[in-house]
């Protein structure tokens, strides 16, 4: 085959593959068909690396029409050490650990994106090729890429604990992201007024680049860092954008069309994805961004010094309280998912309904880590996603409810969010769990939640507290049913 | 401006526009599932990565190329495997046993 002729192939299989990306993007969007989205989507994936491995080998880079004698040695070992990585970790995670994961991921893909830039720029720059658009591209995709890097890693360290869910704010820390911010924007200035021929930089170009990559990942650092734990999904779905667009910016310097469509995909879609998980909590992304949600403000504590009681209830009360109850509403939450108890809350429900009762899991949008987090966490449990209901769907349903029974969830039940100005979640839409008969908190202590707030729900006086670690607690429930 | 900048930009312009609409009514229960699948996509500088290898000749970029090829590999294959993992756990529950065949207690 001639290598014009070749070379057209390669362009159409590179825009096949970028119309699998869609298709299977967009498949994601109903549950039925999500598995299959995202195979079509691997599939695309496949097509686009074999065909930049045959254009390799017949035609060399599309840049210097040939191939490096270590190129092969560098594809195939980072393929292998890097592939073998991700599938061994994405094998081995605990679904309560995947958003971390998730957030690692896009860590790395970051990091390539701007490794590729940086290393096209030094190229261009030994050719003095670096023009005006190369650099702007090239500092995009730098800028992005180690931010996305930097900040997931914090991302990352924070859902995992290894850094203080805490939003961490030092003295001046604010002062320190600006300064940081205006360094980067004037060593871009410098490289496109470089590239642009209106100042000459004196072969300062690269060591600029490097300040500028220094300044992005130090902004990526003090960008996450004063945020609070519980609006990381947020964070990462944002930096998970800039990814894209990072991807996309690699995608123009070396003028590839898969690279420029998959990563303006991943980052316009990301970028609503973020908006989409923002307003399930009602907040914006300006407000998450801004940070120190969660902190030791104002409001918090207030209600536990307004003289509520707390109502303690045993096992046997409750197992009677549900196996007699026309409707049971589950409102599993993180703790749930910490104390590996979602077997043990399908089997509750199993008996529950095996009695007749109605049961069904109200499930919030940011419950667990993520949005949707849950859903995934009680399917792997075998819970049919049927019975899961979102809260649109279930809140008008809790005050025809006998039993609410909430399983280490907190923040997404407090009735402040709705009746308190002053409290920091105010405004949030929450489970109305509040308008069940009666409640019962499976809890270990009266611990304050993610966002770090006490919970008035508790203090009510329908409310019965059943203080255990989840999995246990249910453990005693299923038994108390079982010889009831 | 060269003709096939105007004409990358072109297409990077309306992958924005696609990317807008292409994830519209997306239930809840999908966010995270969709976010791990998005993220599998960008993993997409694999590509890049392996174009970026082909040229480099200093110790420099090829260090560099061999970093990028191994974050992306692990983007790649392991943002697929974990999406997939996650999905695979939306089954419908078998229907209990068909009118007739009743065999639980």
């Amino acid at each position: 085959m001639d290598p014009s002729t070749l070379g057209t192939l390669i362009h159409f299989a590179y825009v096949l593959a970028a119309a699998l990306f869609v298709v299977g993007l967009h498949q994601m969007n109903s549950v039925l068909t999500a598995r299959r989205g995202n195979l079509i989507s691997a599939l695309g994936m496949a097509i686009a690396v074999a065909v930049t491995a045959v254009q390799l080998i017949f035609l060399g880079s599309p840049a210097t029409g040939q191939t490096e004698g270590l190129a092969w040695p560098i594809i195939v070992a980072g393929t292998l050490v890097g592939g073998g990585l991700g599938w061994y970790s994405a094998r081995q995670v605990r679904m309560t650990a995947m958003p971390q994961l998730v957030s690692i991921f896009n860590a790395v893909g970051g990091g390539a994106a701007g490794l590729i830039a940086t290393e096209d720029y030094i190229t261009a720059v030994g050719r003095g090729e670096a023009d005006v658009w190369l650099s702007i591209f090239v500092v995009l995709g730098v800028v992005l890429g180690s931010i996305a890097f930097s900040g997931s890693v914090i991302a990352t360290g924070k859902l995992q604990g290894l850094i203080s869910g805490q939003p961490i704010i030092f003295p001046g820390s604010r002062l320190v992201t600006i300064a940081l911010a205006v360094i980067a924007l004037g060593g871009t200035a410098a490289l496109v007024l470089g590239g642009y021929g209106a100042v000459d930089l004196g072969g300062l170009e690269i060591p600029i680049l490097g300040v500028i990559i220094l300044a992005a990942l130090a902004f990526g650092i003090t960008m996450v860092l004063p945020i609070g734990g519980a609006d990381m999904p947020v964070v990462i779905s944002l930096l998970n954008s800039g990814t894209g667009l990072a991807a996309a910016m690699a995608g123009l310097v070396l003028n590839n069309p898969v690279l420029i469509i998959a990563g303006a995909l991943v980052g316009a879609s990301g970028a609503i994805l973020t908006k989409l998980m923002a307003s399930a909590m009602n907040r914006s992304v300006i407000n998450v961004m801004v940070g120190g949600f969660g902190g030791g403000e104002a409001a918090v504590g207030a209600a536990a010094g307004e003289g509520g009681h707390v109502r303690e209830v045993g096992v046997d009360d409750v197992a009677i309280q549900l196996a007699y109850a026309q409707k049971v509403i589950i409102v599993p939450g993180y703790g749930l998912a910490v104390a590996q108890a979602q077997h043990a809350v399908r089997e509750l429900a199993e008996l529950l309904e095996a009695r007749g009762v109605d049961v069904d899991y109200a499930i919030h949008p940011v419950a667990g880590r993520m949005p949707g987090h849950m859903n995934v966490l009680l399917a792997e449990a075998n819970v049919p996603y049927q019975q899961l209901k979102e809260m649109d769907e279930i809140n008008p349903e809790f005050p025809r409810t006998d039993v609410a029974l909430v399983i280490g969830a907190n923040d997404v039940t407090n009735p402040a969010a709705r009746s308190n100005p002053q409290s920091p979640i105010y405004g949030m839409p929450i489970l109305d769990v509040d308008h069940a008969k009666s409640i019962v908190v499976i809890k270990r202590s009266m611990r304050p939640g993610y966002a770090g707030i006490d919970n008035e729900l508790y203090l009510q006086p329908r409310t019965g507290m059943l203080f255990a670690d989840a999995r246990e607690g249910l453990s005693q429930l299923v038994a108390a049913v079982k010889v009831l | 401006m060269s003709p096939e900048l105007l004409s990358a930009l072109t297409i990077f312009l309306l992958a924005v526009l696609v990317g807008f609409e292409v994830i519209s009514k997306v239930p809840a229960t999908l966010h995270t599932p969709l976010m791990s699948g998005a993220n599998s996509i960008h993993g997409i500088v694999l590509v890049g990565s392996m174009l970026i290898a082909a040229t480099a000749s200093e110790p420099v970029s090829q260090v560099l190329a061999l970093v990028a090829v191994t974050f992306a590999a692990m983007n790649v294959v392991g943002g697929y495997v974990v999406t997939d993992r996650m999905l695979q756990m939306f089954k419908r529950r078998q229907p209990p046993a068909s009118p007739g065949a009743g065999d639980q207690g």
